[in-house]
This record gives structure tokens, sequence and C-alpha cells, in this order.
């Protein structure tokens, strides 16, 4: 129970139901440790993890009669999702928390502790379905009935044995109808706005982050600065660092040109950031690594599929075969604009996700 | 569902009597006590009558307790009154943070501060107090016995530190009052904090003994209530509530209710040490007040195995909740020198006047069942065979 609209629905809906439940809000990030630190805000007001969602979600547990405890896993989170996520950036690649936060955080530590004090299952607001297939004797996640709330591609890391404990209640309803329903079990919350950003992040400023964060640690900022450098390999100019780009931008590259200039490219090994123009960036493969299978045991031949690239980009129709122990090549019918290293590749069968992996 | 309480050190019920002596003055006795009408009177005469009761559990005058909203004002107002900028005050690494962080934020104030360590019995060696002493120092404040652990301090000793350098002792008593005899003149202290409801009355009171003559700078301005230490209207029914759980305390130790409570205690340790593998007592080493058991179950998480037993009936707590509610490693343990994943394997289970061996038993039939499945679920349970 994060505090807000959705996971509160979800246990008033699940009580309201007679489930025997109970509430657990997981304690990730203590927003105050960089709050002022390289020009963060000193506000740590309605955040993830802020003293005022934590309120909410208890104060949602208590109207609808159920225990509620927080459990601490900062210290994993740290280790699992905030360094991830700032090494990432200082590789030269573009990272995907949620994701890591979903694997690590909410589908193994809070399935453990679940288990531990006696839970069968964990519910979550997550926008999403699950269900079991006889036939192929395997656990299923398909997109939820809102797309538009679609959270299916930060779930592509669930196992079988996660899946068969989660259970996703919102996965048949629409962003207003959780609403409604909120406001129907008088949820005094029901109208809080939904969370946009990176939630550790405040403002999604991910570079302030990263200063604060390595100040914090003690830690200087790895000097990855290096050249600008053209598709045909001509030096333009210099960057300060490979963590302030990511492929597909095109402002802050501190070039004039005649033509628009994008971000093609990221070399964490010579620190190069290779630009060149809007149709560079465009591609019709990628590789995935770090793959996990969900609808299918193993990939023995091409399958056709479509492939989201990242979370707001239309799945696009391609093929994925397997080309190594624990890589997947992905071959798009039609090239596909900034396929970014560090975010994952989730392939659908329709409405049914067949698996993903993270591009490099 | 059958409930069980065995988190006295966090709080404890109000005794009927507590409560049956606080009801008057909830109702037909409503005066405030600087009032000089007869309702003035009526409840003077209570406030006062409660301030004999507390200094009698604590072998002082009656002149010398101030009534307070509680342990933390107490320990607060006894910090804060007796430093000024450029003081020196040594303190210990297991103090509550009432202590501590008010310590702390003197530092910030311009104080010096020293923490003493403990060893691993959890223990302060007045040696180190000694030498931790400057020209500068003012105040020594070390508490009489840890609230998670319940290891009692050598007070004693280190009153006579003190005394010998010329230089205040306040002990933060919160935890012993109630369950073991206190005498402030035995002590050599010139301050000491206690609080009601840890001692069977009602939350949101307690005192601070200070010594007649010691110069206090009040935290509170804006009357001579208190004979000018703590400024506000008297919470009447609170400290009557305080006066009488410090009378029953005393009736409570002169028969025996520290023995009783320790034979369920050790009870209650012998079987788990017995009964589950791979558990050991934190702070053993060291007289204990008589209610209190830290016990780590090695390879568990704490937090899940508190929640765990909140689930079954059976209330017992881990380390300190941080403003969240989720729990943080705890700082006494850790000063003990243990590992954080060793702290966060601790459970205090504290027993109160209220707790039967009926209650000991329901807590003995429901751990080793509960340990062992978390342990099942342990990542680290099956690569293990060292004790932790």
């Amino acid at each position: 129970m994060s505090g807000g609209v959705d996971s509160s629905t979800v246990a008033a809906m699940l009580r309201a139901e007679g489930h025997n439940i109970i509430g657990l809000t997981m304690q990730l990030w203590n927003q105050r440790r960089l709050a002022g630190r390289e020009g963060m805000p000193e506000s740590v007001q309605g955040r993830c993890c802020s003293l005022d969602d934590v309120y909410d979600a208890r104060r949602v547990a208590q109207q609808i009669g159920i225990p509620y405890y927080v459990v601490n896993h900062e210290e994993s989170f740290e280790r699992d999702v905030v360094r991830p996520f700032v090494e990432e950036y200082l590789s030269g690649r573009t990272p995907i928390p949620c994701s890591l936060c979903n694997n690590h955080l909410k589908f193994e530590q809070l399935h453990l502790v679940a288990r531990q004090i006696g839970a069968e299952r964990v519910a979550t607001g997550h926008y999403a379905r699950v269900g079991f297939e006889e036939k192929a004797q395997r656990w299923w996640l398909k997109r939820p009935a809102d797309l538009g709330k679609d959270q299916t591609y930060f779930l592509f890391g669930l196992t079988q044995e996660q899946l068969s404990r989660t259970m996703f209640p919102l996965g048949e309803l629409t962003k207003p109808e959780v609403r409604e329903r909120a406001r129907r079990h008088g949820l005094a919350l029901a109208e809080k706005p939904d969370s946009q950003e990176i939630c550790f992040v405040p403002g999604g400023d991910y570079k302030r982050f990263i200063d604060a964060y390595l100040a914090e640690q003690g830690e200087s900022l790895p000097d990855t600065a290096g050249e600008l450098v053209t598709t045909s390999g001509e030096i333009i100019g210099d960057h300060g660092g490979i963590h302030n780009f990511t492929v597909g931008q095109r402002k802050g590259l501190g070039v004039a040109t005649g033509s628009p200039l994008y971000v093609i490219q990221i070399s964490g090994a010579n620190r190069q950031v290779v630009v060149g123009s809007d149709e560079h960036l465009y591609s019709r493969q990628l590789r995935a690594r770090r793959v996990n299978l969900i609808s299918v045991e193993d990939l023995h031949e091409p399958m056709r599929v479509a492939v989201k690239i990242r979370h707001r980009h239309e799945p696009a129709p391609a093929m994925i075969e397997k080309t190594g122990e624990d890589e997947i090549r992905v071959t798009f019918d039609q090239p596909q604009r900034a396929i970014t290293p560090g975010q994952a590749a989730v392939f659908y069968d329709g409405e049914v996700v067949v698996g993903g992996g993270w591009i490099v | 569902m059958q409930r069980v309480y065995l988190d006295n050190n966090a709080t404890t019920p109000v005794l009927p009597e507590v409560f049956e002596a606080m009801r008057p003055y909830f109702g037909e006795q409503f005066g405030n006590a600087s009032s000089i009408h007869h309702h003035g009177q009526e409840t003077r005469a209570a406030v006062e009558g409660a301030r004999e009761a507390v200094a009698e559990l604590l072998d002082c005058s009656a002149s010398e307790i101030v009534f307070t909203s509680g342990g933390t004002e107490s320990d607060n107002l006894a910090v804060a009154g007796l430093l000024k900028a450029g003081d020196h005050v040594i303190t210990s690494s297991i103090e509550h943070h009432a202590v501590l962080h008010a310590v702390k934020h003197l530092e910030e104030m311009g104080c010096e501060i020293t923490v003493v360590p403990v060893d691993e019995s959890c223990l302060v060696d007045p040696a180190d107090v000694k030498r931790a002493l400057r020209p500068n120092t003012r105040l020594v404040t070390i508490m009489m016995a840890n609230n998670e652990t319940g290891v009692l301090q050598p007070v004693e000793e280190i009153g006579k530190v003190a005394a010998e350098a010329g230089v205040l002792f306040h002990t933060d008593a919160v935890q012993a009052a109630g369950k073991v005899a206190i005498s402030v003149k035995r002590i050599g202290c010139h301050a000491l904090s206690i609080s009601s409801h840890k001692l069977h009355g009602p939350q949101g009171v307690g005192a601070l003994y200070l010594q007649k003559g010691t110069r206090l700078q009040p935290l509170f301005h804006g009357g001579r209530h208190e004979r000018s230490r703590r400024a506000g209207t008297e919470n009447v029914p609170g400290i009557v509530g305080l006066g009488q759980a410090a009378k029953l305390a005393r009736d409570g130790m002169e028969k025996g209710a520290a023995a009783k409570l320790a034979a369920m205690r050790d009870e209650l340790e012998r079987q788990v040490l017995e009964q589950i593998e791979d558990t050991c007592v934190n702070g053993t080493g060291a007289a204990r007040v008589t209610n209190t058991s830290n016990i780590r179950f090695g390879h568990i998480e704490g937090e899940a195995l508190v929640i765990a037993l909140d689930l079954k009936g059976l209330a017992v707590s881990t380390g300190a909740a941080c403003s969240s509610g989720a729990i943080e490693p705890s700082h006494v343990l850790i000063a003990m020198g243990l590992r954080p994943e060793q702290a966060r394997t601790s459970i205090r289970f504290s027993l109160g006047k209220q707790t039967t061996q009926a209650d000991v038993d329901f807590a003995l039939n429901l751990l080793p069942g509960t340990v062992s499945r978390l342990r099942d679920l342990s990542p680290t349970y099956h690569k293990k065979a060292v004790t932790t």
C-alpha cells in the first residue's frame, strides 16, 4: 500500500469481498537524506515514501479495519535500485528503476515478507492481469483493460512462482472506474493525483539526483567527459559527461549546426557521444539480455510478436529469436526510433506478455 | 483472538486502582491546582499527595519532584536545563533517543559532547566516564536501565566519579522505576527521569527529580508552576495516576514483584534457548531488570517475526520504529558490537505486572513454529551452520 488511490482501492475491494488481508507499506527511500543537497529541493512533501503517503496508507487500513505494517527495505532498495540506477547512467545507459524495484523489491522482498507472515498471495495496485493457463500449465501475464495505464512493461521480470502468488485486482478496471470504487468505499484519497515521475527522483531531474547521491556517499562524480562525434566519425566538439545524455535526445548538445542533431549512441568504453540526424536514430534490430520468458518456457524457434522498447511505445511487430543462452535478437518489421540501451524490450503476443529482456 | 502483551517496556496497561484514583479528577474535582478557591485547593492537595508518593519511590523529598509530560520531557529538561553553551557533557552510546538527540541538539548549540561506549554486555565502564572528564565538564547523563536489553548500569559508581569531579549527574531511570529499588541518595545523582506509563500509570505524564539547590533553566516559560521549573497548568488526573502507580510500584517491590517476574522471564529464556536452535540472549553478562529479555533468533528478520507474531496475537517488539513506523536496527545492539544483520534478528520480550505464566506459555507455544517457518523461507538459513 503506497498511500495512493490504486493500492488503497485494492485493499478496500478485497476487504469488501471478504478476504482476510494484511496491509503492508514498503519503506524504500528516505527522501530527507538528500534534501537540500546539490540543489535538491528542501521540501520532501508528497513524494514516494513520504510520511504523508504512509499516513494515507495507514488511515485507509484503519478505516477498512485491517492490520497494517510498514516494512523497512531501504537497504535493499538502495543496493538493488538506486545504485544500479546511478551506475547505469554513468555507463551511458538509460535505466528503468521501476522494473528493478518490481523485480527485486515488490515481487521478491515483499513476497518473502508476505510468506513469512503467513500470507498466501500478494495483491498490488498494478494495472495488469494475471492468470493460469491449464493447457500450457503456465501462469500468464496480460495487458490490463485500461491500456493507457498498462504497467506490464515494468513487470516482464516476474517468474512463474511470483505470478502464482500475485493478484492484480485492478486489471479489469479503468482508472476512472478505480476512482469511482474508491469513492464508493468512502476513501478520502479518491481524488489524490497519480504519481508520475521516478519516485525517488524529485522533479525527474536525475542529473541533480546523481550529483546529490554521490556527494552524500562521499564519492566524486567520475569524469566521463569526452568527444562528440558524428556518425561518420568526425569529432565536432566535447561534452561534459556521458550521463548527461540519453539516446534520441536533441536539446543540450552544445553544438550549432545547420540541421537538428540527435544523440544516436553513447559509448561508455571511450566516452564518445555519437550524434547524427533523425534518420540515424532508426534501427531494425536490437539484442536483449537477462531475458525472462512468461508465456513460454523457452524460445525454440523464432516467434512473431510485438515489441515495446520503452514505457510509452506502441508495441511494434517484430520477430524474436534466441541467439544465446541468455540473449534474444529482436528484428522489427519497420525500423524503430531511438532504441535505448538500459531500457527493456518487452514482447507481446496480442495482450499476452511473452517475456522481455534488457536492451544492450 | 486471544492477545498476549509482552511489550511492557513500550508501555504498560493502567492498573485498575490507578484508573480509579484518577477518575474523580475528570469529573467533580476539576479545579486548577493554582486557584485559591476550594476547587483549586482540592486538586492542589491531590497533586502534592502524588508528589509525596513519587518522592517516596525515589527516596527524595517532595519538593525535589518536578512533574512533566513524560520521560522525554524529563530527559530534555535535565539535559537542556543543566547545560549552557561551552559546557561539556558525557553520555553513553545506549541512551534513549530522548537523551541522545537532546545532547546532539545541544552540541549544535555550542556544547561539547563525549559518548562513552559499552561492552558486549551493554555495560558502561565508569573508568571510561572518568577518562572522559574535562575541565569544562558540567554533566554526566547515563541511564539506569537500558530499555532494549534491561541491563542495569553501574550508576552508583558513575555517581561517585561525578561527585569526585564535582560535576552534575543525571540518570534516565524510565525503565528502572518500578522494577528495581531507586534511591537518588545512593546513586548520588542530581537529576533523575521517570515516566508514568512505564509503571502502569497513564501516558503523558512523568517526573524529574532535581536535587535541592541544583539550578535549572526551564524549558517552558509562562508561570510559576512546579516552583518555576516547569510552567503550565498541572495535568492533575495524570499526576494523580502517576502518584498512585508509584505507590503501587513501591508496595509491589516490597511484596517481591520483581522476583515473580524474574521467574517467568528466566523460564521464557530457558525454554526458548532449549527449544529453538541458534538463539542467544543479548546482555546476559550483566545484571538486568527482571522483566526484560532481548533474544537473537539467528537467520530471521526480526521485523517479519514481530509481524507474524502480532498476527497470531503476541505483541513483542524489535529495534526502534522510525517516523514512518518502519523498523531500524537498534542503536543499542549495534553499540554492543552486534553487526546490523545480527541486530535485526533480535526481539525484545518485556513482561509487566499483569503478565501471567499462561501468557509466557502462549509465547512459548507460538515461537518455535513461527521461527521455523521464517527460517525455512530465509535465504541465508540453509547455507548456515555457524551461530550468529
